[in-house]
């Protein structure tokens, strides 16, 4: 425990922006999982994994020699077609059933891609660096690097687009009717097997987007895609579905969080303040829910 | 009926006779046949909680690293000063006699057992209170934030581990340490499967049913749902807990993630036992045991290095198309096996329907 946190404000405003700054880029892989579990009513224990493996493909892209900022645009088209195939392959097989099944398939399908990138990029810690410098606030007392900036400008732009794409286009009101009821919109003559297909397309490929910012801001490993997971999920069943700018405050809420936690109990309780977090969400919400004799559906 | 028991007398005790001389038949598979037992435990405790009253969790595993860490902490603490045990190099330092090794393990299997049981008693009101999915998720996180707290725990060795008192060296004979943590497993595995088979006689099995079936209704029925879902929990977590004590004494060394908390292979592993055998009957977990360690052992080492890819694959496999196990698919097929009357006219008339 270490409450320098408390005595020095500047540490706090510190704190805060980075929070700030990483929780927008939670927001935009929590409403893909938002997305995804409105539709279809799967939980998807992968998720965390295709953020890891969009990272991967900006990684690349750098190796390459390319600038790792492209990856924003490249890896949602890559993500988007393995998002489509995942579907195809598995995901198609488990929606319509019950909700455990989705999790422990999606949980093996995680196991599979974890020990596959482990292979194929190895069990290095690896950074693409996006050399943006930094920029220091307050008399260079706050000092935030402008690639985090550009994350979470990305991240905001491509939420926006996403919600105008939801709203005005063909596809995007094919998926909001089956979201209200898949069988009506099939009496309709939607496609919905189509539809489920796209769907989880888009989600991998917000998760592809949430990736590569993370690969330019944070580190990437083959295994930390699970800690992703949890963060989507505490914020969708804390904003809702489909309730945009509620998962965009909790997304920061989660951020600010999480950057206090590591300064206050220390870095190797950063990812146990995480997950601690959710049990205390999942078990705040039952008692309140108790009360009026519910609970979480 | 009696014939049906008789019979049953004849599986069991050959059963137990191949048990007791396994070790000494089969001496090369000791390890093996000890870690068998150990994933029998887990997988039919885990059938009580998942198969019986519905509430999948991905949290035993929580019981299970408690009981590795509390059991290897006690027979340490008792003798020597924890602190300095964990230290890099400390386990050279210190070494448990004869006598203090077995007392040490006696009352640490004991604490192993008890504390998660309170463990489990004492969450289960706030965790048993959510219901499906959320129960699993919220379960999941429980379990890997042990696996987390306890990698940066200074005293219990943090990140670096936790080596577990070595077998007393005075009992120079290599196969004793084999043949004692054998005899321990295979204890706890009847212990844990006389209990279950007595609930499976028992109304408390009805009422987990009845729970898993629909709880609204069960409590509508006047059932007090929450007290015996807490206690089912409870049951589970005495089982998990001694035989993660058993397992940290057989490995001999533990780490916070990769061996106390392993949710990525033992919490995986008691679920996909269960389901593989068949979830809500008393042998399929047994049965998915075998042939999941069979498997796993059988092929591990042919697939080296694609053992992750190969479990992923398998976990999708079996829960895709074979959802209810291999005593639901010969359940399907043999129907009167199961002591199951099948209205002949009934099952025409619901094909024709179809």
């Amino acid at each position: 425990m270490d409450f320098l946190i408390f005595k020095v404000p500047m540490l706090m405003v510190q704190a805060s922006l980075d929070g700030i700054l990483l929780g927008i880029l939670f927001a935009l892989i929590a409403y893909g999982m938002a997305l995804q579990w409105g539709v279809m009513n799967i939980i998807n224990i992968a998720q965390g994994d295709l953020v890891i493996l969009g990272g991967y493909i900006a990684y690349t892209m750098y190796l390459a020699g390319i600038h790792p900022a492209w990856g924003v645009i490249v890896s949602p088209i890559i993500m988007y077609f393995v998002g489509w195939y995942l579907y195809k392959l598995v995901i198609n097989k488990v929606v319509d059933r019950d909700l455990f099944i989705s999790i422990l398939a999606t949980f093996g399908i995680a196991i599979v891609m974890q020990q596959l990138m482990n292979f194929i990029f190895g069990a290095d810690v690896v950074v693409a660096q996006s050399e943006y410098g930094t920029t220091m606030l307050f008399d260079n007392s706050v000092t935030l690097p402008n690639s985090k900036i550009f994350s979470a400008v990305v991240s905001i732009l491509y939420a926006i687009a996403l919600v105008f794409y939801m709203k005005k286009s063909k596809l995007g009101r094919a998926i909001r009717a089956t979201a209200q009821n898949a069988r009506a919109a099939k009496i309709l003559g939607v496609d919905t097997e189509k539809v489920y297909a796209a769907t989880f397309g888009i989600n991998a490929a917000l998760c592809g987007i949430a990736g590569a910012l993370i690969a330019i801001t944070l580190t990437l490993h083959p295994y930390v895609g699970l800690p992703y997971t949890v963060r989507s999920f505490m914020i969708v069943i804390v904003a809702g579905l489909g309730n945009l700018p509620a998962v965009a405050l909790s997304g920061m809420g989660l951020g600010v969080f999480e950057e206090f936690a590591d300064y206050i109990l220390g870095t190797e309780f950063r990812i146990g303040a995480v997950f601690l977090l959710l049990v205390f969400i999942l078990v705040y919400r039952r008692f309140k829910l108790a009360k009026k004799r519910e609970y979480l559906k | 009926m009696s014939k049906i028991k008789q019979k049953d007398l004849i599986l069991y005790s050959a059963l137990i006779i191949f048990g007791l001389f396994a070790p000494f038949i089969f001496s090369a598979f000791k390890v093996q046949l000890t870690y068998l037992c150990i994933l029998i435990v887990l997988a039919m405790t885990w059938n009580l909680q998942g198969g019986e009253m519905g509430y999948n969790t991905f949290g035993n595993i929580l019981f299970y690293g408690l009981g590795m860490y509390l059991c290897a902490s006690v027979q340490v603490g008792m003798f020597f000063p924890l602190a300095e045990w964990t230290e890099s190099g400390g386990e050279k330092t210190f070494v448990h006699t004869t006598a203090q090794y077995f007392q040490g393990m006696g009352v640490g299997l004991l604490v192993a057992a008890i504390v998660p049981t309170i463990v489990a008693g004492a969450i289960g009101y706030a965790i048993l209170g959510l219901r499906g999915h959320y129960f699993a998720i919220c379960t999941l996180g429980l379990g890997i934030a042990g696996g987390e707290i306890a990698g940066g725990i200074e005293i219990i060795g943090a990140g670096q581990g936790f080596t577990t008192p070595p077998f007393p060296a005075e009992i120079v004979d290599n196969e004793a340490r084999g043949e004692f943590f054998y005899f321990l497993s295979f204890v706890l595995l009847i212990a844990a499967f006389v209990f279950v088979k007595y609930i499976y006689g028992s109304r408390f099995k009805l009422i987990l049913n009845a729970i898993r079936d629909n709880e609204d209704k069960a409590e509508a029925m006047g059932i007090q749902t929450m007290k015996y879902k807490i206690t089912g929990w409870m049951c589970s977590a005495f089982f998990c807990g001694l035989a993660g004590g058993i397992m940290g004494g057989l490995i001999g060394y533990i780490d916070s993630t990769d061996v106390a908390f392993d949710g990525r292979e033992m919490g995986v592993f008691m679920v996909l036992m269960a389901i593989l055998g068949g979830k809500g009957t008393l042998w399929g977990p047994v049965i998915g045991a075998t042939l999941f360690h069979i498997f796993k052992e059988g092929l591990w080492t042919l697939i080296l290095g694609w053992q992750y890819v190969a479990l992923g694959v398998l976990i999708v496999v079996i829960v895709i198309y074979f959802p209810e196990g291999l005593m639901g698919w010969l359940r399907e097929k043999y129907p009167e096996r199961f002591g199951e009357v099948i209205d002949e006219k009934d099952r025409k008339a619901s094909v024709e329907l179809k």
